[in-house]
C-alpha cells in the first residue's frame, strides 16, 4: 500500500502491535445470553430517562430509554423479553462504582419491533436529525458522543469534509478492521448518507498501512463513489480524532475550538455502518463488534448484544488462559482495569484484553524523573510531559493548567518511553479531575455566596417595612388616616411585588 | 541632587495616583477563600463577617472548620502570615454532607427555613418542609431548632458525576509489590 | 484497583543509558592510557569505589533503598568524568576528596537522582581546582614527550606517594598543558605563530591530546546514534566555539589561537558531549538546548581568552546551571494547536 501523506505530527511511539492475535477467526455471532445488563449511562451528556418498569415485555430494537435533552442518547432492548429489575450494577468503569441499569431476561425468540427504515434520500436534514436522536447511535470508536448532536450543525457553519476514522491505532484492537474486511460495504454506505446529510464536498477515510485487507475492501467498496481512501503510517496515536485531520490534510485545529469549527467531522466506521444499518434496514443500535484478545484460548472479534455479561464473552474465546483474571478494556496504552469479570458489553467497550505476566509484565519500580525529556519527544500534542509531571506531582494545580494540561489527551505515550517508569498519565489524570473538582466547589461557594447575600438583603428589606408600617399605625387617626393607609399598603405590597419581579430577572 | 530627589519624588507621587489599580479589597479578597458554609462556626455569623476580623485583624486564620487545614493555608500565603493548623476548638472538618428532613416527623413549624443561611429550605407554615440539596452546605444551623429534631446531616457519596482519580502513591518500595 | 495504563513500556532503564554513556567513553580513556599511560586508570578506579561507598553511606543516612540507586550508574558517570578532568598523576587523595564532594554538593545534597541543580562533576572539579590549585594545574606530560622516560610503576607510585620518586623524575613527568602554555606565552607577548612550533603542538592542538579528543568524539557520535544525547547540545557549543575563535583569529591572528586549536583541545569535546549533556542539570527544551550550548561556548572562550585560568568549562557550566529554569521557561516550545 503506498503510503500517500505528507503531513507528520510531533512524537508518536510504535508499540508492538499484536493485532495479528485476533484477526485469524471472522466475526463471531454470540448466543443470547441469560441476561442482559443494560446502563442507563453508556454515552456522555445526560442519562437516559427510564420508559419501561419491571414486568414489561419487550420486543427486540423497542426504546426502553428515552434521551433526555439535546446531548444524550437512547437506549433500545437488544432481544426481545421481560424487564426483570432496574437495580444497581457494577459499570465497567476505572471507578468500580454502580449505576442503575435495567436488567431484561430474554425470551430467546429474538422478535422484532416492526422496523421502519427511513428513505433519508427524501426527507428533510432537520427531520433526519430527528429519527437518529431516536436511534441511540453514539460515537462507537470509543468517546460514545450522541451521533446526533455531530450531525446537527449551525446555518452558518458549513461542513466541506467528513473523515472517516478507519485507523484504530492502538494494539491489540481489531474491531474496526474485522468490520472493515466483512462489511466494507455496510461503511462505505453510511458514509454516503452522513455525507449526504452533512452537504459535506469531500469525504476521506484515514487507514493505516497494517490493515492491508481491510483497505482493499474497503477500496473496492468505494469504486464507484467520490469517497478517498487515504492510507497514513502505522504510528500511535494516528487514531485521534484532530491528529488524523492533520496527518490527511495537514490543518491543525485549535485547542479552544471543535474540528467542526473549521468545516471538518470526523465519524468512527462503526459508527457509520450503524447509522446505515438504522437507516436503511431501520435497526436501532443494538449491538457492536467486541474485540476479546490476549490469554484467551481463541482470541477473536464477536459481535455482541449490548448488556452481555463479559463472562459470556471470554468463554465464547476459549476462556482465560490464566488463573489471574485480570481484564483491561479497550488498548493497552489507554485502556483500564475492569473491577470483575461480570460487568456488562456497552457501548464503549471496543476491546478486552485479559492480561497475563507475559503480556503486561508487572511496572518496575519507579525512579525520580532525570530530566532526559524524552516524554516530551514523544508526545503528539508537543506538550512538556515533564513540567506537566512536576506541577501536578507537587499539586501546583494553576501552574499545570497554564501549561496546558488539558490539552493532553492522555495517549499514554510519555509514560511509554519514560526511563524511569514514572505512571505520567496518572497524573495528569489526578491532577484534571482535581482541577475540575475544585472550580466546581469554587463555583458552589459562590452560589452559596450570593443566596446568603440575597438572604441578607431580604431580611433587612422585611425589617425596614415592618418599621414603616408600625410608624404609620401610630401616628394615623382613623378615617382619612385610615383610608391613607390602605391605599399605601396597596402600593407598598405592589412596590414589594415589582422588586421581587426585579430581583428574580437581575440573579 | 536635591533637584534630582524632587523630580522624582513628583514622578513617583503622580504614577501612584494616576496608575492606581483598583484590587479586590481585602475582605473581598479573604471571602473568596472561605468556602461559604456560612456556619457560624468561626465565632462570626457567616463568612462576611468572619472575612471583615481577619482583615481587621481581629480573628485568627486558623477558625474555618469546613475550610480545614487547607483554607488556613490559603489565607496563610493571602495575609502573608505564618500557616497554622486548624484550631479545634471551633470544630473538626467533617465531610462534605447535606441535610435531610424525614417528611413523616416534620410538623411544617418553619423554624428551619428561618435559621437556614442560603434559603435552602423549601416549605412555608403547615406545608411540608424540603432540603434544596444542591444549595445546601451542610452548615447544621438548621438542626437546633427543629422542636421535632427531625433533619439529619448525611454524608455525600462519591458518584459517578463526583468521582475523581486519586493521587498516585508509588513509592520506590512500594513499586515492587504493584 | 490497579489502573496504570499504559500496561506497556519500551524505554532503556536509566542504568542503561548510564551505561551506554560509560561505553562511549571507552574510547577516549584507552587514547588516554595510551598518551599519558596507566595513571587515568587508577583515578578511574579510585573514583568508582569511593562512589558507591559514598553513595551507599548517604542513602543509608536518608533512609532509601541502596540497590537501585547505586545501579543506575549516574553516580559512576560523574565519577568518570572527574577523573578524566583532573590531572592523571595527583596525589589519590584529591580524587577521592573530589568524588566525595561531587557526590554530597552536587548530588545528594539537593536530593539525589533527578534534583541536583548543578552537574555534579563540575561541582567537585571547581571545588578541587579553587581549593589546590597548584595540585590541580600540574598536569602530566604525554609520554611521548616525556625527557625522561616513566613507567607505568612510577605513575603508580606518585600518585599513592609523590615521595617516592625522585624530583627529577616528578618534574620531567609534568608540564604545562597546551592551553596553558598558550595562555603564558601570550601574556609574556610572544606572537603566536612562535608558540605554535613548541614542541608540545601536533596538528591542530596539543600532541597526543588532540587524539584524546578524537576519542571523545568517536564515543559522543556513538551516543548520537544511540539516540542517548540529541544533536542540539554539542552542535551548538563546537559551532559556536569555532565560529567565535574564528572571529578572534580573523581580527588579530597573532594574538588569538585557531578556531579548531579551541575546538580540539583542552577538554571542549569532552564538555560537548558528555559534561553540558547531563539531563539532569540541563535545559529540557530543543531551542533552550541550543541557547545552552552557546552561552557556554562564548563563556568557555571568553575565560579562556581573558579569564584568570587557562580552561574555563567548569565554571561556563556552574554559571549556566545556574540559568536553566529561566531558559526551560522562556523557551517552551509551540504545542499542537495554538499558535
Amino acid at each position: 500500500m503506498q503510503l500517500n501523506n505528507i503531513f507528520k505530527f510531533n512524537g508518536g511511539v510504535q508499540p508492538e502491535e499484536n493485532k495479528t492475535l485476533s484477526t485469524g477467526l471472522p466475526i463471531a455471532r454470540l448466543p443470547i445470553p441469560k441476561k442482559l445488563i443494560l446502563p442507563l449511562r453508556q454515552h456522555v451528556g445526560q442519562v437516559a430517562k427510564l420508559k419501561v418498569k419491571p414486568g414489561d415485555q419487550v420486543l427486540k430494537g423497542q426504546m426502553i430509554a428515552e434521551a433526555d435533552g439535546n446531548i444524550s442518547a437512547s437506549i433500545h432492548a437488544p432481544t426481545s423479553g421481560k424487564i426483570l429489575k432496574i437495580s444497581e450494577e457494577i459499570l465497567p468503569h476505572p471507578s468500580g462504582l454502580p449505576d442503575f441499569c435495567i436488567t431484561i431476561e430474554p425470551d430467546f425468540e429474538d422478535i422484532w419491533i416492526e422496523k421502519k427504515p427511513i428513505s433519508w434520500k427524501k426527507i428533510g436534514r432537520a427531520q433526519l436529525i430527528e429519527a437518529l436522536a431516536q436511534s441511540g447511535i453514539v460515537g462507537l470508536g470509543g468517546a460514545v458522543f450522541p451521533t446526533h448532536m455531530k450531525l446537527k450543525i449551525n446555518q452558518n457553519q458549513t461542513i466541506h469534509t467528513l473523515v472517516i476514522n478507519a485507523a484504530e491505532c492502538e494494539p491489540f484492537i481489531t474491531c474496526d478492521d474485522m468490520l472493515m474486511r466483512e462489511r466494507a460495504d455496510e461503511i462505505i454506505q453510511g458514509a454516503l448518507i452522513t455525507q449526504t446529510i452533512l452537504e459535506a464536498k469531500k469525504c476521506v477515510v484515514g487507514i493505516e498501512n497494517n490493515k492491508i485487507e481491510a483497505y482493499e475492501a474497503l477500496k473496492k467498496a468505494a469504486q464507484k463513489t467520490s469517497i478517498e481512501i487515504k492510507v497514513v503510517p502505522t504510528l500511535y496515536p494516528s487514531g485521534d480524532a484532530k491528529r488524523l485531520i492533520y496527518l490527511l490534510m495537514g490543518i491543525e485545529t485549535p485547542n479552544d475550538k471543535r474540528s467542526s469549527d473549521l468545516g471538518i467531522q470526523v465519524f468512527n466506521v462503526a459508527t457509520v455502518a450503524a447509522i446505515y444499518r438504522y437507516l436503511e434496514l431501520g435497526e436501532p443500535s443494538i449491538n457492536r463488534i467486541v474485540t476479546i484478545t490476549g490469554a484467551v484460548k481463541t482470541p477473536q472479534n464477536f459481535e455482541v448484544l449490548f448488556g452481555t455479561p463479559l463472562s459470556n464473552l471470554i468463554n465464547a474465546a476459549g476462556g482465560s488462559l490464566t488463573k489471574q483474571k485480570k481484564f483491561i478494556m479497550g488498548g493497552p496504552m489507554m485502556g483500564f482495569d475492569l473491577p470483575s469479570i461480570d460487568v456488562p458489553v456497552t457501548k464503549a467497550m471496543n476491546c478486552v484484553i485479559e492480561s497475563s505476566p507475559e503480556l503486561f509484565p508487572a511496572p518496575k519500580p519507579v525512579m525520580p524523573c532525570i530530566r532526559c525529556a524524552r516524554c516530551a519527544d514523544a508526545c503528539p500534542v508537543n506538550l512538556q510531559p515533564q513540567e506537566l509531571y512536576w506541577f501536578s506531582k507537587s499539586s501546583q494545580l494553576e501552574k499545570a493548567r497554564e501549561y496546558n494540561l488539558f490539552d493532553c489527551i492522555e495517549c499514554g505515550c510519555c509514560s511509554y518511553v519514560c526511563p524511569s517508569n514514572i505512571p505520567l498519565v496518572q497524573f495528569y489524570r489526578y491532577a484534571k479531575s482535581e482541577i475540575i473538582a475544585q472550580d466546581k466547589s469554587k463555583e458552589a461557594a459562590n452560589t452559596a455566596r450570593e443566596r446568603n447575600e440575597f438572604r441578607l438583603a431580604r431580611m433587612e428589606r422585611e425589617k425596614k417595612e415592618r418599621a414603616e408600617r408600625h410608624a404609620q399605625k401610630a401616628l394615623g387617626a382613623q378615617d382619612k388616616e385610615a383610608q391613607d393607609e390602605k391605599k399605601s399598603t396597596i402600593a407598598a405590597a405592589m412596590e414589594r411585588v415589582k422588586q421581587n419581579q426585579q430581583e428574580n430577572i437581575n440573579n | 541632587m536635591i533637584f534630582l530627589a524632587i523630580l522624582l519624588g513628583l514622578v513617583l507621587g503622580y504614577s501612584a495616583i494616576k496608575f492606581k489599580v483598583d484590587g479586590d479589597p481585602m475582605v473581598a479578597r479573604i471571602d473568596a477563600i472561605l468556602p461559604q458554609t456560612q456556619c457560624g462556626q468561626c465565632g462570626y455569623p457567616g463568612c462576611k463577617p468572619y472575612a471583615t476580623a481577619i482583615a481587621k485583624g481581629e480573628a485568627d486564620i486558623n477558625q474555618c472548620p469546613p475550610g480545614g487545614d487547607a483554607g488556613a493555608k490559603a489565607l496563610a500565603e493571602l495575609m502573608g502570615v505564618e500557616f497554622k493548623p486548624l484550631n479545634e476548638e471551633h470544630g473538626i472538618q467533617k465531610p462534605k454532607s447535606v441535610a435531610l428532613i424525614d417528611e413523616s416527623t416534620c410538623i411544617g413549624c418553619t423554624l428551619c427555613i428561618q435559621a437556614c443561611p442560603v434559603d435552602a429550605i423549601l416549605g412555608a407554615a403547615k406545608q411540608m418542609h424540603t432540603i434544596i440539596a444542591s444549595e445546601c452546605t451542610g452548615c447544621e444551623l438548621c438542626l437546633p431548632p427543629c422542636p421535632v429534631d427531625c433533619i439529619t446531616l448525611e454524608p455525600v457519596h462519591e458518584n459517578f458525576i463526583s468521582w475523581k482519580w486519586k493521587y498516585p502513591i508509588y513509592n520506590i518500595q512500594k513499586a515492587q509489590k504493584a | 484497583m490497579e489502573n496504570r495504563s499504559p500496561y506497556i513500556v519500551n524505554a532503556p532503564s536509566i542504568s542503561i543509558i548510564m551505561l551506554k554513556v560509560l561505553l562511549a567513553l571507552i574510547p577516549g580513556i584507552i587514547l588516554y592510557v595510551y598518551v599519558f599511560g596507566l595513571g587515568v586508570i587508577i583515578n578511574i578506579l579510585l573514583a568508582s569505589i569511593t562512589v558507591v561507598l559514598t553513595e551507599s553511606a548517604i542513602l543509608t543516612i536518608r533512609k532509601l533503598p541502596i540497590k537501585p540507586f547505586i545501579l543506575d550508574g549516574s553516580g559512576l558517570v560523574a565519577a568518570w568524568l572527574l577523573a578524566l578532568s583532573i590531572p592523571s598523576i595527583a596525589p589519590w587523595w584529591i580524587i577521592v576528596l573530589g568524588t566525595i564532594l561531587c557526590i554530597i554538593f552536587g548530588k545528594h545534597l539537593y536530593g539525589g537522582l533527578g534534583y541536583n541543580l548543578f552537574n555534579p562533576a563540575m561541582v567537585g572539579y571547581a571545588i578541587l581546582l579553587i581549593s589546590f590549585p597548584s595540585i590541580m594545574t600540574h598536569w602530566q606530560t604525554p609520554s611521548n614527550l616525556m625527557i625522561v622516560d616513566a613507567s607505568w610503576l612510577d605513575q603508580i607510585k606518585v600518585i599513592f606517594n609523590s615521595n617516592l620518586l625522585s624530583k627529577e623524575t616528578l618534574d620531567a613527568m609534568t608540564s604545562a598543558t597546551p592551553l596553558d602554555y598558550i595562555k603564558t606565552q601570550l601574556s609574556l607577548n610572544q606572537p603566536l605563530a612562535t608558540i605554535q612550533h613548541d614542541k608540545i603542538f601536533g596538528f591542530v592542538s596539543g600532541r597526543g591530546l588532540e587524539l584524546i579528543n578524537l576519542g571523545y568524539l568517536a564515543g559522543g557520535l556513538y551516543m548520537l546514534k544511540e539516540k542517548i544525547i540529541s544533536w542540539h547540545l554539542p552542535v551548538a557549543f563546537l559551532s559556536t566555539l569555532f565560529f567565535s575563535a574564528w572571529l578572534f583569529n580573523f581580527f588579530a591572528p597573532d594574538t588569538f589561537a585557531s578556531p579548531l586549536f579551541h575546538v580540539m583541545s583542552g577538554g571542549s569535546i569532552l564538555c560537548a558531549f558528555f559534561i553540558i549533556t547531563d539531563p539532569v542539570s540541563g535545559p529540557t527544551t530543543p531551542r533552550g538546548k541550543i541557547y545552552f550550548g552557546t552561552a557556554i561556548a562564548l563563556l568557555v572562550l571568553i575565560i579562556r581568552l581573558f579569564g584568570g585560568y587557562p580552561e574555563g568549562i567548569a565554571f561556563a557550566v556552574l554559571l549556566l546551571n545556574i540559568c536553566v529554569p529561566l531558559i526551560d521557561s522562556l523557551t517552551q516550545p509551540r504545542i499542537f494547536g495554538h499558535k
